[in-house]
C-alpha cells in the first residue's frame, strides 16, 4: 500500500511488520477450507503443523479445513530466511495476529447478515451462531475482498486459557506420507522431459582450471549438453546414471593446479590471522574485590558439516529468458535477488518454488545446487533439469560451521564466588547466506567465465549474534569482559549450522564453570545455581537434577560418570539444562541424558520434545565424533567414513521434560541443545576419570592421550 | 539393453547398462521414489530396499544383480490408507523430523523382523547398523520398531 512519508506505519507484530496485507497470508474459502500461506518452510521441524495449529485455534475451525501453500516468490509473503529458530517468534506471531483479524471481519458480517451485535455470536468450525440460534458459515459470507487489506493488529489474539488446538500434541500431517515413500521431497519432483544434470567441481576455492577434453564427455551415451562457463563443469544427459557418468568423465578430463593454500589440521590457526576485535560486554564492579585464585582454560572445536542425509537437489527450467526454480531452500527471495546476477538476469525474470528438502540444520548446499540447475537449463531450453548433488560433493562444498577458539580466564574469590570472568572468541563469521553480501554467495558465481566475487563470512548481529552466540553468561558476574575476534575470510567455506557459535561458547562456558565448581570444592549444580538469579533458568536445572536423580560429591568407579550443561539459547530464547551419563570403554559413549526445557508457550507439546531430542541426540554426535577433514590443498572427507555421525548401535535414550508455560510468549527452541549437551558429556567425563577434554571433538585419541 | 526386473510383483522391463545402480531404476523406471539416493556407496540405507528376504542397499547393486529376482520397496509393503504396522507405528509414535531416513529404516526393519519377529532391542539396532539418522530420531525410530513387533508378534 502506498504510504506517506511524513505518516510513520504503525509497527506491526512478527513478519506482518514487512507483509502487511491479510490476504497475503490467509485465504477463506467458500468451499469450506482456509488457505495459508506462510513464507516460512518446512525441513523436518514441523514448523507447518505448528502453524496451522495457530490458524485453527484463532479462527475457530477444524484442523481439517487448513490448506497450506508451498512457498513461492510469486504469491507468498517474504519471510527472509527460515533458520535462527525463529519461525514461531516471526511466522506464528504473524499468523495468529491475521487470524485473529480474520475471524473479527468474518463475525463483523456475520453479524450483519444475522441482523444481530458481534457479542452476540459464537463460533464453532466456522459455524457462527447466534444466541438466538439463527446461524450463517464463514464460507456463505466470504469472498476475495474480506483480506485484501492491510493488516491492524488491533484484534487480540485468545487468551492461552480458551486454547483447545494451540498445546495440544496434534501429529503432523506430513508424516504418514514421507513414511509410506511417496513422494514428498525435491529430490522426488519428475516432470515430463525431465533431464539429469551434474556439475564437476574444483578441487578447492582457489583451484585454477589449466585444461579440460569436453569432447570426450560430449561422445558418451545420453550426454545431451556440456557447459563450460569459466571454471563452471557440468553436463545434461538423458537419464541420471548417464549425467552421473559423464560427470565422472569430466572430472578426469579437467586438469586443475591446487595451490597448497590452506592452514594447520587445528583451530588454532585462528589465533594467528588478522581479526576484527569488538568487546561485547564488559561489566565493572569496583565494590567486588577481585582478588583470589586466577583460572585460566582454552577450548576449541572443528569445522562442522551440516551433512544432510540427503544431498541438495534443485531443478530449474528456462523458456525465453525466464527461469523457473524448485528449491528447498531456507530463504527463495533472498535466492532469487543472488541468483539474478550470476545468472545475467532480472529478479523478475526468475520465479522459485519451494519443495520440501531433507533436515539440512542450517545453510548447506540448497542455494549452491539452485543456481547449478539454472546454468544447466540455460543450455537446454524448455526442458526441466533437474541437479542433485553426490555425496562426495555435498561433503566437499557445503558450507561449514566455522572452527572456534575459546579462551576464558576467571577469579574465583574466597567466598567461592566467582569475581571476575574474561572470554574471548576467535571463529569466521557465521553467515555466508544469500542476501548477506557484498559479493556473491552462491558456489558457481564464482567460478564462471565473469566471476562474482566471494562475499566474506559474517555474523548476524548481537542479542542473537553469530560467532558470539551466547558468548555472553547468562550467569550474574560482578566483572566480566567479554571479547569477539571476527576473522571474515575462511579458508574453506563456512556458514550457518544449527546454534551458531553458541555450541562452542555454551561447551566453554560450561566446561570453565565445572572447572571453577571443582576449584571451589563445590557441587557443581550448586556452584552454578550460586551465580544464577533468573527462575525459569534455576527451574530447568533444577528439574533435570531431580530427573537424574543427581547426587553431589558421588564417587565413581573411573569409568562412569555424570555431568552437567545450560544455557539459555540467544540469552533470550529456549532454556535447556542437560544432564549426560557417560561410560569409558576403548571410546565414550553416552548411554543416556535427561534435559528439562522451558520454551515459553510451546504450540505443539510433542512437536518441540520431538525436535529437543533430535537436537540432542545430534549434539552427542557433534561431540564425539564430527570434525571436517583437510590438508592443505582441499577438503579431503567424501563419505561417510570420513565425517562419521553417531549410528543406531550408539544412540542414547533420551528423558526430557517440557516445563510448559502457556502464559508466556513462545520462544525459539530447535538449536539450543548443542552447547549444553557438549558441555555435560565434557563435564561427566571429568567426572568418571579426571580428566578434562577442552578440545572438541572427543575422539578415542584424544580421550587416550588425556589418559595416559 | 533391456532388462528385466519384478518390484513389488509388477514385472518392469526397462533399458539400462548392466552396472546401473538398482536404485537409479526404481526410482525413475519404477517411479518407486521412497528409495531415496544419500551417498551412492551403501554407507546410509536410505536407499534400502528388500530383495528375495534380504534388506541391501540399492544404490550399491548393479541393475543386472537384481534381474529375475523379487524386489519389495517401501512402496510395496503398504500405503497412507493402508500402512503396514511398521508405517504405522511410525506415525503413532511421530519417529520421523525430516523424515528422508524413514523408509530405508522400515525396510531394514521389515526384513529383520520378517525374519524374526520375536527379536530384541540389540537385534533392531544391529539391523539398522547400516542405516543413518541425521535428525537424531533413533529413540522415537527404535520405539516404533519395537511396537510393531509387538504388532506384528499379536
Amino acid at each position: 500500500m502506498a504510504q506517506n512519508a511524513t505518516t510513520p506505519q504503525r509497527k506491526l507484530p512478527g513478519s506482518l511488520e514487512t507483509n502487511r496485507t491479510l490476504s497475503q497470508w490467509l485465504a477463506i474459502n467458500n468451499d469450506g477450507t482456509v488457505t495459508m500461506r506462510p513464507g516460512k518452510i518446512e525441513i523436518g521441524q514441523g514448523i507447518l503443523t505448528a502453524l496451522t495449529q495457530i490458524v485453527a485455534e484463532e479462527l475457530d475451525v477444524n484442523l481439517e479445513r487448513i490448506r497450506l501453500v508451498a512457498a513461492d516468490t510469486v504469491q507468498s509473503p517474504n519471510e527472509g530466511i527460515t533458520s535462527g529458530s525463529r519461525s514461531i517468534e516471526e511466522s506464528g506471531i504473524a499468523f495468529r495476529y491475521a487470524a485473529a483479524e480474520a475471524r473479527e471481519l468474518l463475525l463483523a458480517r456475520a453479524g450483519v447478515r444475522l441482523g444481530v451485535s458481534i457479542e452476540q455470536l459464537s463460533v464453532n468450525d466456522g459455524t457462527v451462531t447466534s444466541r438466538g440460534g439463527s446461524s450463517v458459515t464463514y464460507w456463505d459470507i466470504t469472498d476475495e475482498s474480506l483480506l485484501q487489506r492491510e493488516a491492524t493488529a488491533e484484534t487480540a489474539p485468545k487468551s492461552h486459557t480458551l486454547h483447545k488446538i494451540v498445546g495440544g500434541n496434534t501429529p503432523r500431517a506430513d508424516i504418514p506420507r514421507k513414511v509410506s515413500g511417496a513422494p514428498s521431497y525435491v529430490q522426488d519432483l519428475d516432470p515430463p522431459g525431465l533431464l539429469h544434470g551434474r556439475v564437476s567441481r574444483p578441487p578447492s576455492l582457489t583451484a585454477q582450471l589449466a585444461s579440460v577434453d569436453l569432447d570426450a564427455v560430449r561422445a558418451l551415451p545420453g550426454v545431451v549438453a556440456v557447459v563450460r562457463d569459466g571454471r563452471f563443469l557440468g553436463v545434461v544427459a538423458e537419464r541420471e546414471e548417464q549425467a552421473i557418468r559423464a560427470q565422472r568423465r569430466l572430472a578426469r578430463e579437467a586438469k586443475w593446479n591446487v595451490p597448497a593454500d590452506l592452514p594447520e589440521f587445528d583451530p588454532r590457526y585462528l589465533l594467528k590471522q588478522e581479526a576484527k576485535t569488538e568487546v561485547i560486554s564488559e561489566k565493572n564492579d569496583a565494590t567486588v574485590p577481585t582478588a583470589g585464585r586466577t583460572l585460566e582454560s582454552e577450548y576449541s572445536r572443528q569445522f562442522l558439516a551440516h551433512a544432510s542425509l540427503a544431498p541438495s537437489c534443485a531443478l530449474a527450467r528456462f523458456d525465453a529468458g525466464k527461469f523457473t526454480v524448485w528449491t528447498h531452500s531456507q530463504g527463495i527471495f533472498p535466492l532469487r535477488a543472488e541468483m539474478a546476477p550470476a545468472l545475467g538476469v532480472a529478479a523478475e525474470n526468475i520465479v522459485i518454488y519451494h519443495a520440501e528438502g531433507a533436515g539440512c540444520y542450517g545453510h548447506n548446499g540448497a542455494d549452491d545446487v539452485a543456481l547449478d540447475a539454472a546454468l544447466l537449463a540455460r543450455a537446454v531450453p524448455r526442458r526441466p533439469v533437474r541437479v542433485q548433488w553426490m555425496r562426495e560433493e555435498e561433503f566437499a562444498w557445503e558450507p561449514f560451521s566455522s572452527a572456534m577458539v575459546v579462551k576464558t580466564r576467571a577469579t574465583l574469590a574466597d567466598d567461592g564466588r566467582i569475581a571476575s570472568w574474561n572470554f574471548d572468541i576467535w571463529s569466521h563469521g557465521h553467515s555466508s547466506r544469500p542476501g548477506r553480501g557484498p559479493g556473491s554467495n552462491l558456489l558457481a558465481a564464482w567460478h564462471l567465465e565473469k566471476p562474482l566475487v566471494r562475499a566474506q563470512t559474517a555474523n548476524p548481529g548481537l542479542p542473537g549474534g553469530g560467532s558470539h552466540r551466547n558468548g555472553i553468561p547468562i550467569y550474574d558476574f560482578p566483572n566480566q569482559r567479554v571479547t569477539n575476534h571476527l576473522i571474515p575470510d575462511p579458508p574453506i567455506r563456512a556458514s550457518a549450522l544449527r546454534g551458531l557459535g553458541s555450541q562452542c561458547n555454551v561447551f566453554a562456558i560450561e566446561s570453565f564453570m565445572d572447572e571453577l565448581a571443582h576449584a571451589a570444592n563445590a557441587d557443581p549444580i550448586e556452584f552454578r545455581l550460586r551465580h544464577l538469579k533468573d527462575a525459569r533458568a534455576r527451574a530447568v536445572i533444577e528439574k533435570v537434577a531431580l530427573m537424574a536423580n543427581w547426587k553431589s560429591n558421588t564417587k565413581t568407579d573411573g569409568t562412569r560418570g555424570r555431568g552437567i550443561g545450560f544455557a539459555r539459547y540467544k540469552n533470550a530464547a529456549a532454556y535447556v539444562a542437560v544432564i549426560a551419563e557417560v561410560v569409558l570403554a576403548e571410546e565414550i559413549h553416552v548411554p543416556k541424558l535427561w534435559c528439562a526445557f522451558d520454551v515459553g508457550q510451546a504450540i505443539n507439546a510433542d512437536g518441540v520434545t520431538n525436535q529437543m531430542e533430535g537436537g540432542i541426540i545430534q549434539a552427542v554426535s557433534f561431540t564425539l565424533k564430527e570434525q571436517v577433514k583437510y590438508d592443505r590443498e582441499r577438503v579431503t572427507q567424501q563419505s561417510w567414513d570420513d565425517y562419521p555421525i553417531l549410528s543406531f548401535t550408539e544412540a542414547p535414550e533420551v528423558e526430557i521434560t517440557l516445563i510448559n508455560r502457556p502464559e508466556l510468549p513462545p520462544v525459539g527452541a530447535g538449536e539450543g541443545t548443542q552447547g549444553p549437551v557438549s558441555a555435560a558429556i565434557g563435564n561427566a567425563l571429568f567426572n568418571a576419570a579426571g580428566v578434562r577434554l577442552r578440545d572438541l571433538p572427543f575422539t578415542r585419541e584424544r580421550l587416550v592421550a588425556a589418559m595416559m | 539393453m533391456a532388462i528385466s526386473i519384478t518390484v513389488n510383483g509388477r514385472l518392469h522391463t526397462v533399458m539400462a547398462e548392466d552396472e546401473t545402480p538398482l536404485l537409479y531404476v526404481l526410482r525413475n523406471e519404477a517411479s518407486c521414489k521412497g528409495v531415496r539416493y544419500g551417498c551412492g556407496v551403501g554407507q546410509c540405507g536410505s536407499c534400502t530396499v528388500i530383495i528375495d528376504g534380504k534388506a541391501v542397499q540399492s544404490c550399491d547393486v548393479p541393475v543386472s544383480v537384481a534381474a529375475g529376482k523379487s524386489i519389495t520397496t517401501i512402496e510395496g509393503i503398504g500405503s497412507i490408507e493402508h500402512p503396514h504396522p511398521l508405517q504405522r507405528a511410525f506415525v503413532d509414535e511421530q519417529s520421523a523430523q525430516c523424515g528422508y531416513c524413514a523408509s530405508g529404516i522400515i525396510m531394514s526393519a521389515k526384513a529383520l523382523l520378517d525374519a524374526n519377529p520375536n527379536t530384541g532391542e540389540a537385534d533392531i539396532r544391529t539391523a539398522l547398523s547400516k542405516n543413518l539418522c541425521r535428525c537424531g530420531t533413533h529413540q522415537r525410530i527404535l520405539r516404533a520398531i519395537r511396537r510393531a513387533a509387538q504388532e506384528m508378534r499379536s
